[in-house]
């Protein structure tokens, strides 16, 4: 896929990857063998019918091919971009044996800003209401997907939100350049557009609970209020200032529009070296996030080499060819500060590589060897966990973990009428996955309801 | 859009709004807070609830004008409205029946003690309440704090009202006095302080209200954490109120110092544009 050069968009926050011309996602649709038994729809979370969309591409249908893949997934121009195909469909491709597998992420984000550009738009579903009331807390791919499914079968949907606006992650974690913010209006206008009603600055727990819900006569709740508190090391030195954790850092810029402070209210500490620990999106989002808010120097330091990286292999590339230097071995100890309490270095371990631990990565231990590096600023961005805030709201609610909520394959949690999906049943994951939990809710959410026991 | 019903100065640079919030005020308890942004482009703030009724619907906000974000709100006329407001947020002010509790408060910190001031009064405690300020002027609510404790005493910088002195002296005379249960602080960070080191020896329960900077409020971004017990915690969710004999205050001061240039920068244009707008009328 094309991408703007390396040096230019290092420095502003707009759109990193190009898309694919029309010439180009004709030839890549007209690769596709349209496989009897496709292995790629095996990769898919939700299970989008590829060789169909895909066969649409090729007729030069494209509005025909979104419909396709609006069939199984609300988000494509979202999920084109920020879907880890290289693990999912890519994966899967039969042409991935010999050659390079279809580029099917880039040709269902091409099939949605076709959409986009020609203003084309799906005609609102025919909906018939049914009456029943349903609550879905979190805006997040999770929310959405299991407000609009259970929107179109009828059912009235109210959204509640605890920030300002809606979109979850998506719209105040992945930033601007990977995922530009007017994308997810337009989903987002597109759910509205099914009737559903989006109630922001709700806190549910806090503003109203679920029992108050059930009594104003919502028949079922899904949750889908992610994995949002974010995780530290509890290392010496991280309440230093200028220690930021990448949930509040890239909040004040994605959400809070800090980049253009002082015209936005909201400030961020602009540094010259940033260490970013971590090795997941989450570090790439805030490195190259700190980068074009004009850092000189920006490191990611990880404590695994580069082959364990959890992060998507594209937007390694992209970081890199900015710019952001790895640190792959190096695990910090401790934030040093200056006099004033504001951060001066990190001290780090240098480590080494053992046997594999349960997760199947090879283990990182110290070799013995610490060195000082000299930055001015730190973000932390180790993984998030469950907020506690509405979980420990639900009397008898099951949980698994650091608070997870405990579901079965439907999403039912074990108190009929709560639902739940998403990173807080699963733990930090992916877009896609978060949506294929709204989805499996939705129906399970319709089960309960028309057919009850 | 959250409507302004009626605004009041209670003090020089210091505004109190009974905002229409009905959610909010059905479900406030003695030391929630909410976070505001004011309109597309401005800050969330966290403001503590002063007071609330649930039966019209409304919260009051007390709010000391000291930045961008405060002036602006002081700006705001009734009838026009707050784009956004979240709560009520924060946990709730472990209220039992205590005996004799001391609520100390700071300046404008005093009035955020008053939901607090009434939710024991409900459970029958013996209060005494004891605001301080630089000067007589700038004690708020006083009258409000006379209606519903034991005894208030004020303590002025410069004895233009009750007793000269810092409010810890007045603290000191109650617990020498009296088997005081628990104290609660509210105020600039150096007062909490003052108080926690002055209860410690004494060994009665102390809980602070921290006022560390906050993004959402809803724990999500770890923006407002503080250093309690040589743990980290996030204030916006675990607090506002900790044990003040486990609070480093040092690190709360550090942090609180940290957006002080971009505040200032944010304040200036602010002026600035205020002044040429009023210039131009
Ligand atoms: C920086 C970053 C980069 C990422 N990059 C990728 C990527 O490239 N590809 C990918 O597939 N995944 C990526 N992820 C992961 C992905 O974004 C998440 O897995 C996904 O968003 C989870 O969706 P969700 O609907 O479960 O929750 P979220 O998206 O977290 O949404 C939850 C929503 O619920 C709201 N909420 C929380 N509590 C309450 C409450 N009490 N009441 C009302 N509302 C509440 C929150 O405000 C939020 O809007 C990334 C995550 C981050 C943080
Ligand atoms: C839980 C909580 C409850 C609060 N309740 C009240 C209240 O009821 N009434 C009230 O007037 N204020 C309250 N505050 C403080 C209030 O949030 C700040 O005054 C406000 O954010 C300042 O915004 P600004 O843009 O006007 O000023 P800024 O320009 O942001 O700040 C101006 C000055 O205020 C200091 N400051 C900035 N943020 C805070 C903060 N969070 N706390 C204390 N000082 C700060 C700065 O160091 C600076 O010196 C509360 C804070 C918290 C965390
Ligand atoms: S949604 Fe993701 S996994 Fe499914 S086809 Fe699209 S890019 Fe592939
Ligand atoms: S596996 Fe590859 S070639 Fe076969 S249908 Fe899917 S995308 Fe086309
Ligand atoms: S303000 Fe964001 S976690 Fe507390």
């Amino acid at each position: 896929m094309r991408t703007r050069d390396a040096k230019k968009r290092s420095r502003d926050f707009r759109e990193v990857a190009l898309g694919l011309t029309e010439r180009q996602a004709l030839k890549e649709a007209r690769r596709c063998l349209q496989c009897k038994k496709p292995m790629c729809v095996e990769g898919c979370p939700v299970e989008i019918n590829i060789p169909a969309f895909i066969a649409a591409i090729r007729n030069t249908d494209f509005p025909g091919a979104l419909n396709v893949i609006r069939q199984y997934n609300m988000l494509p121009a979202v999920c084109g971009r920020v879907c880890p195909q290289e693990n999912q469909c890519q994966s899967r491709c039969i042409l991935g044996k010999k050659k390079a597998p279809i580029a099917i992420g880039a040709l269902e984000r091409f099939a949605a800003d076709y959409e986009a550009r020609k203003g084309l738009s799906e005609r609102p579903v025919k909906i018939r209401p049914n009456g029943h009331k349903v609550a879905v807390i979190g805006s997040g791919p999770a929310g959405l997907t299991a407000a609009a499914d259970l929107a179109k079968m009828g059912y009235d949907i109210t959204i509640f939100e605890a920030l300002h606006e809606a979109g979850g992650v998506l719209l105040y974690g992945i930033p601007e350049f990977r995922l530009p913010k007017k994308i997810i209006k337009r989903e987002i206008e597109y759910v509205k557009s099914l009737g559903v009603k989006i109630l922001l600055n709700w806190v549910v727990g806090k503003t109203q609970t679920i029992e108050e819900l059930f009594r104003e006569g919502f028949r079922a709740v899904f949750i889908g209020v992610g994995a949002g508190s974010p995780r530290y090391m509890s290392i010496p030195g991280e309440n230093l200032n200028n220690v930021y954790f990448a949930s509040e850092f890239l909040t004040r810029v994605n959400l809070m529009k800090a980049e253009q402070f002082p015209r936005y209210d909201t400030p961020v500490k602009k540094a010259r070296k940033v260490a970013v620990i971590g090795g997941g999106n989450v570090a790439m989002d805030s490195a190259r996030t700190a980068l074009r808010l004009g850092a000189e120097k920006v490191f990611i330091v990880y404590r695994r080499s580069g082959d364990e990286m959890p992060s998507r292999q594209e937007e390694v590339e992209h970081a890199k060819k900015e710019g952001i230097i790895f640190k792959f071995l190096t695990n910090p100890k401790e934030i040093i500060g200056d006099e004033r309490g504001y951060v001066k270095a990190i001290r780090c371990d240098r480590m080494v590589l053992c046997e594999p631990d349960t997760s199947g990565r090879r283990r990182p231990e110290c070799s013995g060897e610490e060195f000082i590096l000299d930055v001015d600023q730190v973000i932390m961005a180790i993984g998030q966990t469950s907020n506690p805030i509405l979980v420990r709201s639900i009397e008898g609610l099951k949980l698994w973990g650091a608070g997870y909520i405990e579901v079965d394959e439907n999403g039912a949690s074990n108190i009929p009428g709560i639902f739940a999906g998403g990173d807080i049943s699963t733990g930090a994951a992916t877009v896609i996955s978060a949506m294929g939990a709204g989805k499996r809710a939705a129906r399970a959410i319709h089960d309960f309801i028309a057919k009850p026991k | 859009m959250y409507k302004i019903l009626k605004k009041e100065t209670v003090a020089p640079q210091v505004e109190a709004m009974i905002i229409d919030a009905p959610y909010i005020a059905r479900h406030h308890q003695a030391g929630n807070f909410v976070v505001l942004r004011i309109d597309e482009k401005g800050e969330r703030i966290p403001l503590t609830i002063a007071d609330a009724d649930s039966e019209k619907g409304t919260i009051t906000l007390l709010f000391q004008k000291i930045g961008k974000t405060t002036e602006k709100l002081g700006t705001l006329k009734p009838g026009t409205a707050i784009r956004d407001i979240a709560g009520p947020l924060g946990h709730a002010t472990p209220i039992l029946q205590y005996g004799h509790c001391v609520l100390v408060g700071g300046g404008i910190g005093s009035a955020t003690l008053y939901p607090i001031l009434k939710a024991l009064n409900k459970k029958n405690n013996r209060v005494t309440v004891i605001l301080g300020a630089r000067t007589s002027d700038l004690l708020v609510w006083g009258d409000r704090f006379k209606a519903l404790s034991d005894e208030v005493l004020f303590t002025t910088d410069d004895g233009s009202s009750g007793l000269k002195g810092l409010v810890t002296g007045a603290l000191k005379d109650v617990m020498d006095k009296s088997e005081v249960k628990i104290v609660i602080a509210v105020g600039p960070i150096r007062m909490m302080q003052a108080v926690a080191e002055l209860t410690k020896p004494y060994n009665i329960k102390t809980l602070v209200s921290l006022n560390p900077v906050m993004v959402e409020g809803t724990g999500m971004c770890g923006a407002c954490r503080v250093t309690v017990g040589g743990k980290t915690r996030f204030a916006c969710i675990e607090g506002p109120e900790f044990d003040a004999h486990e609070v480093d205050f040092h690190v709360l001061a550090d942090r609180l110092e940290f957006y002080r240039e971009e505040e200032q920068e944010s304040m200036k244009l602010f002026k600035k544009k205020k002044c040429k707008r009023n210039c131009k009328k």
